[in-house]
């Protein structure tokens, strides 16, 4: 039985690679040490839909991404983006980083992170333009953030510092966007405008994969999901990999009677 | 005298020294800035004390082939190499054992400082004859400066800056997110690698003026000086490749018309000079700015306190609340509102009111966040806003 579901999956796997599937991730392990925090994952996101990872704290959904990204080495493990390798595939592809793992004293304006995103385009010398102004005021209006557009950075609330990292996604114009942790201590305010862009992102036909830690908004936001705690739980759309027994394999428990029927803690 | 220094006047050496230490104060400050927004400022301190050894082996090098033992680009190639040994070592400490980088930069650095010192002494007793002066690497020394070691120097620093400017994009987005940076397809390793590499040139050519010991307080405190002043990175370059060229300039003209005073270590003072006021005096980071922000703040926010206290005929205790509506004439010494007082104090209470509805208000939620209970709503709602907002409060209550 479990042979054959690894037959499926694999077939899968190869499948939308084949088709040029915005990522597919196969037998992902990471480890710090030699505790895995990532171990043997095999994911595939389909495209054209908001997917969320989630899972308990530690769980290794940031590593997840990361490892994805190239950012930290996997032991084992591989992930094609659009059915090729990430390197010949950057341009398509947009990483919003925690928000939390920069510091934010850093001597630059809300427009010099946003012109970030366009790093690819310019290069080490090239000129920056009116057109790549314009393409940054553009990223920073669809975020709510064009009349911050010249505040030192260290000025920001969280939300707005979130906000930021968005547009500087956007500048990107990729095709897959890949956000760690995007509504993690932002006011309800900017947690509205986020997911607003991310459903015209999906609207446009990209594909967004978030972690998330809030169970009472995952309905709410998400098509797919992806439930993990170090081993993947379960995956697919929310209404069908979303449940009570997933979300309490990933816990193991440590989750309020209320919080376990995901649809009682909507209400 | 000074002014002869500084105007070139002083003579063919203090000339050349000025020149070649200006080039360096440059080169250093630039260089620098990366360093210490990629917050890895004492790697370089390992980087120059890992040159000692270098420039003993150098130089035993060269006079067991029958050289000049203290032909300058030789000693430097030597320093080069076992500095760039030494970062080697601070890299794989940090990355491949449990030590942390400021761990293994301790002990990178004093294990290559003592093998170099070693190996001077030892070079003492040698007889060639020539060994003197060896030493005067430790903190520089320009006495017997050639136009061929000011060449070197200057070209050195050039090369630098020059490569600074061209990696100046992936340098600062290293720096700031290194995580981003790598999904941009930078590659991590190579621009720190670069960016040590130019440390390293900056180290090795800094060598002769201001010596290993000194060389980390010109990569380091013309850039913390800059980002007292700007909050762009452009302009942090710019400013710390000014700082360090203007503190070279003092320095060296400073010992050219004193010339029993080091170079270096004055370079090094005219810097700490140029910091420490202006950690005194910059806007908004500087310690008299803050000082003055804060004040500002608790006045604001005491006075606000104090008018919502008489709008709602509450006593007032605090003495500082008391003094400041005083000071306005907007309270009596017994704590009793004037006219003007309640006035202010009814529309301050007002003004909290409003900020209440706004707050409770879904669409108003953005302006909303920008509360601090100092703000007057009218610089953050439009007219038509607050009068919406008004007419959900009802009319003002009449002002006795």
């Amino acid at each position: 039985m479990e042979a054959r579901l690894e037959d499926v999956t694999m077939r899968d796997v190869r499948e939308l690679a084949a088709q040029g599937g915005p990522l597919v991730i196969r037998g992902m392990t990471v480890a710090y040490d030699r505790k895995p925090a990532v171990f043997s994952v095999d994911a595939t996101f389909r495209s054209g839909r908001i997917t969320g990872i989630i899972g308990p704290n530690g769980a290794g959904k940031s590593t997840l991404l990361r490892a994805a990204l190239g950012i930290v080495k996997p032991l084992a493990g591989q992930a094609t983006f659009f059915g090729t390798t990430l390197g010949r595939s950057r341009d398509r592809v947009a990483y919003v980083p925690q928000r939390a793992s920069v510091d934010w004293d850093f001597p630059a304006r809300v427009v010099d992170v946003v012109a970030q995103g366009l790093y690819r385009r310019l290069g080490l010398l090239g000129r920056f333009g009116r057109d790549h102004d314009d393409m940054v005021m553009a990223a920073l209006e669809r975020v709510g953030m064009e009349d911050f557009s010249a505040r030192q950075i260290g000025q920001l609330s969280g939300g707005q510092q979130q906000r930021v990292f968005l547009a500087r996604a956007l500048a990107q114009d990729a095709m897959i966007y890949l956000l760690d942790e995007p509504f993690a201590g932002v006011d309800a305010a900017t947690e509205r405008a986020i997911i607003k862009v991310l459903k015209a992102l999906r609207s446009e036909g990209r594909t967004v994969i978030a972690v998330h830690h809030d169970l009472s908004t995952v309905e709410e936001y998400f098509d797919d999901v992806l439930v993990m705690n170090v081993r993947k739980i379960s995956d697919g759309p929310v209404g069908t990999a979303f449940t009570p027994e997933a979300l309490d394999t990933a816990y193991g428990g440590r989750l309020e009677r209320g919080l376990r029927d995901p649809r009682k803690a909507l209400a | 005298m000074l002014r002869d220094a500084l105007t070139f006047q002083l003579g063919y050496n203090a000339t050349l020294v000025t020149v070649a230490a200006v080039l360096l104060g440059i080169a250093a400050g630039v260089t620098g800035t990366f360093l210490f927004l990629r917050k890895r400022a004492l790697v370089s301190d390992a980087i120059a004390h890992a040159t000692l050894p270098g420039i003993g082996l150098a130089f035993v090098a060269l006079t067991l082939s029958g050289l000049d033992g203290r032909h300058l680009p030789g000693l430097l190639a030597g320093s080069a190499i076992t500095a760039m040994s030494g970062l080697f070592a601070v890299q794989w400490l940090s990355s491949r054992t449990r030590l942390s980088e400021d761990a293994a930069i301790g002990a990178v650095l004093s294990a290559y400082f003592s093998l170099g010192i070693v190996l001077l002494t030892v070079i003492q007793t040698m007889s060639t004859g020539q060994q003197a002066g060896l030493e005067s690497f430790l903190l520089g020394s320009t006495a017997g400066m050639l136009l061929s070691d000011a060449i070197l120097i200057a070209l050195g620093g050039l090369l630098v800056v020059a490569l600074v400017l061209l990696f100046r994009r992936p340098m600062s987005l290293v720096s700031f997110d290194p995580g981003f940076a790598s999904t941009s397809g930078v590659r991590l390793d190579r621009i720190d690698l670069t960016m040590m590499g130019l440390v390293l040139g900056v180290t090795v050519v800094g060598l002769k003026v201001v010596g290993l010991i000194l060389i980390v307080a010109l990569l380091i405190i013309p850039p913390v000086t800059a980002r007292l002043w700007t909050n762009r990175v452009e302009l942090v370059v710019i400013l710390a490749g000014a700082f360090g060229g203007i503190a070279a300039w003092l320095g060296a003209g400073l010992s050219a018309s004193a010339p029993d005073l080091p170079t270096g270590p004055l370079i090094v003072l005219v810097s700490f000079c140029a910091f420490a006021v202006s950690m005194a005096l910059a806007p908004r980071r500087g310690l008299f700015s803050s000082f003055v922000r804060h004040r500002r703040f608790q006045a604001g926010v005491h006075m606000r306190q104090g008018l919502l206290a008489l709008a709602q005929g509450q006593p007032i205790y605090e003495p500082l609340t008391i003094r400041l509506l005083k000071a306005r004439g907007l309270a009596r010494a017994d704590g009793m509102p004037t006219r003007e007082g309640t006035i202010r104090a009814a529309r301050a209470l007002r003004d909290e009111k409003r900020w209440e509805v706004a707050r409770a208000t879904p669409e108003l939620e953005l302006a909303a966040a920008r509360y601090d209970g100092l703000t007057q709503i009218e610089d953050v709602l439009t007219s038509d806003q607050i009068a919406e907002i008004d007419r959900r409060i009802g009319p003002p209550e009449a002002v006795q």
